[in-house]
């Protein structure tokens, strides 16, 4: 025997001696595994709780009770209640009036500032209360009227009362004012009517993320109007009928490479090719529907294909065996066996393309567009584009309700995540 | 635009040849008994007879029609104006489209004027040129589907052969997005590389893009445009690398805890929480970054001396980080779990302890799908935008201090086609170069990371 082989007791001696530090070494790597897992998950909840503690006070603004006088007469001065007469009529200045009864400024300059109180939205409210309901005609109603951004955030907290007056956006005049209108019990803090039902608008007081969000809805229509139908349908092309040949090598790489693109690239081609050379307009939900399709068609392809090859073969030589063609087994039973796989692979599509932002930039859905659009070929934008333009914006109460849409964004993603994960769990069988 | 009424009209028109289709199918039936398909294949048939022909000549009108008229409308601009010197087809073109869109600022010129009303003209014209030729291509078609049908037309077959092609075609999609792709961002490139020697873009140390109507205006900055992209690319790759930095860590020991440590219960809870990471839209990341993480790291910096620009490759880095955690924790936790049960056991079995079998067993049998599984994060670090967009800022900076403000390939882009662009000028000409690079980059780490599974991935069994 060489000297160089340990005896067994030496061996069992070294082990001994080394095992605490290897079992140390043993807990410690697993230490660092929980550890990584707990900081993805602090960064996840802390993500969470900020959009959160963020975002809640967006949906809930400041008013103001008045007591409005609405006279006929100069409200609505042709009396047939249409909107030129309307906004033709008296409206800002009864509110005006009613704000002054209660505040009383002083003199030309205190009326100017206590003017600004109130968002510019009031006309466009009492046009609208007095088109639903015309017996107001004569009466004098309590409305609430929205306070201007700059008052908000004073109450809020956001601009200081210890501020030296030059530096705050709110004077001294209108504090005065607001202190009046706070001890009538005049002012409230209650949930907000524009954030869900306005559209974008340079007043962040009246801000509001309808239009974005039918502008998704619009875009996800036509996204998945056209991915589904091309995923689905090159996925049992290439699982089901096509030979292993160099074409469908091609069209395998081909659809690998498209996941790989990143996303902006899309956007560039919609703008070169469907705007560029189609002549497509601009900023349509059409074309954003169309850009986003080609960007999820690898996501539905791939988990179609997916869910096809989980069809077992026995289901399928049954079908051959008793008759049936080759499209009549494909058709009658391969693919409602794969639906809830392609059902899945497409929602999850569908909330990426819902969460993009970048190539709906390049194809002109950032322009800031007042109307709701009424159908896909209606300039829009998206919400996560929505998101953006308002991240942008300087005044204070925009962070809040950019924090809110982002609320809204992702209540919708989780909740199709969610479905999807429902889906694959209720309807998926195990062969 | 697009007639929806014309193509709800097409459909109900094939959907008539439908009926007809199943109603000849019913008489020949009772006549003699032996038809070859089910008769529902019979109005199928003629179903697709009428509808495929009609769609297409819709398309091809639809989205043709445009195209000729520019091409016609050049009889109608006055002579006078082509031939002087700073004369541009394309920005005619635009005159003359926003004054048909009802799009008039101030007072065009007469011959533009006079050229929307000729094309307004034409689109009515179009209009009903296109609503008749589809409806009788459809009408036509679909008869000639309908006399097809006797008693020996095998129409099932006829029918599947249709099905089979159209599925084909669908997949060809795929080819055609490629394509699309590179030729969009080829073509544009190619005139940049004209006017900007390829070198300068690939090599040169300062991007400063200007527009030509700011240098024309004699505001002194002509000539002053540069366009090297070095700076754009250092920013890429640094903020890549900080991104790196936190999820390459973070993601691997994850990944080593959920498949080798956690409990089924564990995993099925942990795994798809960090999954919600990579379905968080990058724009809410990017407004994290911008509003909450840049702020963060601007005081803290300045709390121990530490001057820290408010948009700055770090905050960025860190949220970018954070979200490409999932895409390394995923797919190497995939890999770790196919490497067989076998190999551990025989760690196992010469007396290792567990972490002993996962770092010098385990681990480095999964190494290429680790690898692959890195290198697919850097790719998508590389392409990401929005987060860049919002909290890495614009300022072209030669620099590798993670505290300064950089920019990259995908902000650039961005900045430079959102909004109203020049035609034909070297900056909007450069988003495209950029984007082919961006491509080639992506696509070429895409590729070395599939290579890498191929060629290293170890055969077990």
């Amino acid at each position: 025997m060489s000297k160089n082989f340990l005896k067994p007791a030496d061996a069992t001696a070294i082990v001994k001696k080394s095992i605490k530090k290897r079992r140390a070494k043993d807990s410690r790597l697993k230490l660092y595994g929980r550890f990584a897992i707990g900081l993805a998950t602090c960064f996840l909840l802390f993500l969470f709780y900020t959009i959160f503690e963020k975002g809640t006070p967006g949906f809930f603004q400041y008013y103001v009770t008045l007591d409005v006088n609405f006279d006929k007469e100069r409200i609505d001065p042709k009396g047939d209640l249409s909107d030129n007469s309307l906004f033709s009529g008296d409206a800002s200045k009864i509110v005006n009036e009613a704000l002054f009864i209660l505040i009383e400024p002083k003199g030309r300059k205190e009326k100017k500032e206590a003017k600004k109180i109130i968002s510019s939205g009031k006309d466009v409210r009492i046009a609208k209360m007095v088109k639903q309901n015309p017996n107001l005609f004569g009466t004098i109603t309590k409305v609430k009227f929205a306070l201007d951004d700059d008052i908000d955030s004073f109450l809020r907290g956001y601009i200081k009362r210890e501020t030296p007056e030059n530096e705050r956006r709110v004077n001294d005049n209108v504090i005065k004012f607001i202190d009046k209108l706070n001890a009538e019990g005049r002012i409230s803090y209650d949930f907000s009517d524009y954030i869900l039902s306005g559209s974008a608008s340079g007043n962040p007081e009246m801000a509001g993320i309808k239009g974005a969000f039918v502008g998704s809805i619009l875009t996800l229509f036509v996204c998945l109007l056209i991915a589904f139908p091309l995923g689905v349908a090159t996925a049992i092309y290439l699982e089901e009928i096509a030979q292993k040949n160099k074409i469908t090598e091609f069209i395998e790489v081909n659809i690998n490479n498209l996941a790989a693109v990143p996303s902006v690239v899309f956007g560039i081609m919609g703008l070169a090719i469907f705007i560029g050379i189609f002549g497509m307009p601009r900023s349509i939900p059409l074309v954003g529907g169309m850009v986003l399709a080609l960007m999820t068609l690898p996501t539905i392809i791939i988990s179609s294909r997916a869910a096809i090859r989980a069809v077992p073969p026995s289901v399928r030589d049954a079908a051959l065996g008793i008759g049936a063609s080759k499209l009549q087994t494909i058709f009658h039973h391969v693919i409602p066996l794969a639906m809830p796989g392609m059902l899945t692979g497409t929602i999850i599509g569908m909330a990426q393309a819902l969460g993009e932002t970048a190539p709906l930039l390049m194809i002109g859905m950032v322009a800031f567009i007042v109307d709701v659009p009424n159908s896909v070929v209606d300039p829009g934008t998206v919400l996560p584009v929505q998101i953006f333009m308002w991240a942008d914006f300087a005044e204070r109460m925009f962070v809040q309700k950019t924090s809110a849409a982002i609320m809204v964004l992702l209540t919708f993603l989780i909740s199709m995540n969610a479905f999807a994960i429902y889906l694959r769990k209720k309807l998926e069988r195990r062969w | 635009m697009f007639n929806l009424y014309l193509l709800l009209g097409i459909i109900l028109v094939s959907l008539l040849f439908y009926f007809f289709g199943v109603n000849k199918a019913k008489k020949l039936n009772l006549q003699n008994n032996k038809l070859h398909s089910l008769k529902h294949y019979y109005g199928f048939f003629a179903l697709l007879y009428s509808l495929l022909p009609s769609l297409g000549v819709y398309f091809i009108v639809t989205i043709g029609d445009d195209i000729l008229f520019a091409n016609m409308i050049k009889s109608y601009i006055p002579t006078d104006i082509i031939n002087s010197k700073d004369f541009n087809f394309t920005i005619a073109l635009a005159q003359i489209n926003n004054s048909v869109d009802g799009l008039i600022f101030g007072t065009p010129p007469a011959w533009v004027t006079n050229a929307a009303n000729i094309w307004k003209s034409w689109i009515i014209k179009s209009h009903i040129i296109t609503s008749i030729l589809c409806i009788v291509t459809s009408l036509i078609s679909g008869y000639l589907g309908h006399s097809k049908i006797n008693h020996n037309f095998r129409s099932r077959n006829a029918v599947e052969k249709i099905v089979i092609s159209l599925l084909a075609i669908s997949s060809i999609i795929a080819i055609l997005t490629t394509v699309g792709i590179i030729f969009s961002v080829a073509f544009e490139s190619i005139r940049f590389f004209a006017l900007i020697p390829i070198d300068e873009f690939l090599f040169g140390t300062v991007w400063n893009p200007q527009f030509e109507g700011a240098e024309r205006a004699g505001s002194g900055q002509e000539g002053l445009s540069q366009y090297g992209s070095l700076p754009l690319f250092a920013g890429t790759f640094l903020i890549s690398f900080i991104a790196l930095c936190v999820s390459v860590p973070i993601g691997l020991y994850s990944a080593v805890y959920l498949s080798e440590y956690a409990s089924k219960k564990e995993r099925a809870f942990f795994k798809p929480l960090l999954e919600i990471l990579a379905g968080v839209p990058t724009v809410v990341y990017g407004f994290f970054a911008a509003l909450t993480v840049a702020p963060f790291l601007r005081n803290s910096g300045s709390l121990i001396g530490l001057d820290i620009a408010s948009e700055s490759a770090m905050a960025a880095g860190l949220v970018m980080g954070v979200m490409i955690i999932p895409f390394i924790s995923s797919l190497s936790d995939d890999v770790i779990n196919a490497v067989p049960q076998s190999l551990r056991d025989a760690g196992y079995g010469l007396g290792s302890t567990k972490s002993e079998t996962i770092l010098q067993i385990v681990i480095p049998a999964a190494l290429p799908g680790v690898v692959a599984s890195i290198i697919l994060a850097v790719s998508r670090a590389i392409g990401e935008t929005m987060i860049v967009v919002m909290a890495a800022g614009l300022a072209a900076n030669l620099t590798g201090n993670p505290l300064e403000a950089v920019t990259t390939v995908t902000a650039q882009i961005v900045t430079i086609l959102v909004g109203d662009q020049e035609f034909e000028s070297a900056k909007t000409l450069s988003a495209f170069a950029l984007a082919l690079t961006l491509i080639i980059i992506t696509l070429g780490l895409n590729f070395f990371a599939l290579n890498v599974v191929k060629k290293y991935r170890e055969q077990y069994e």
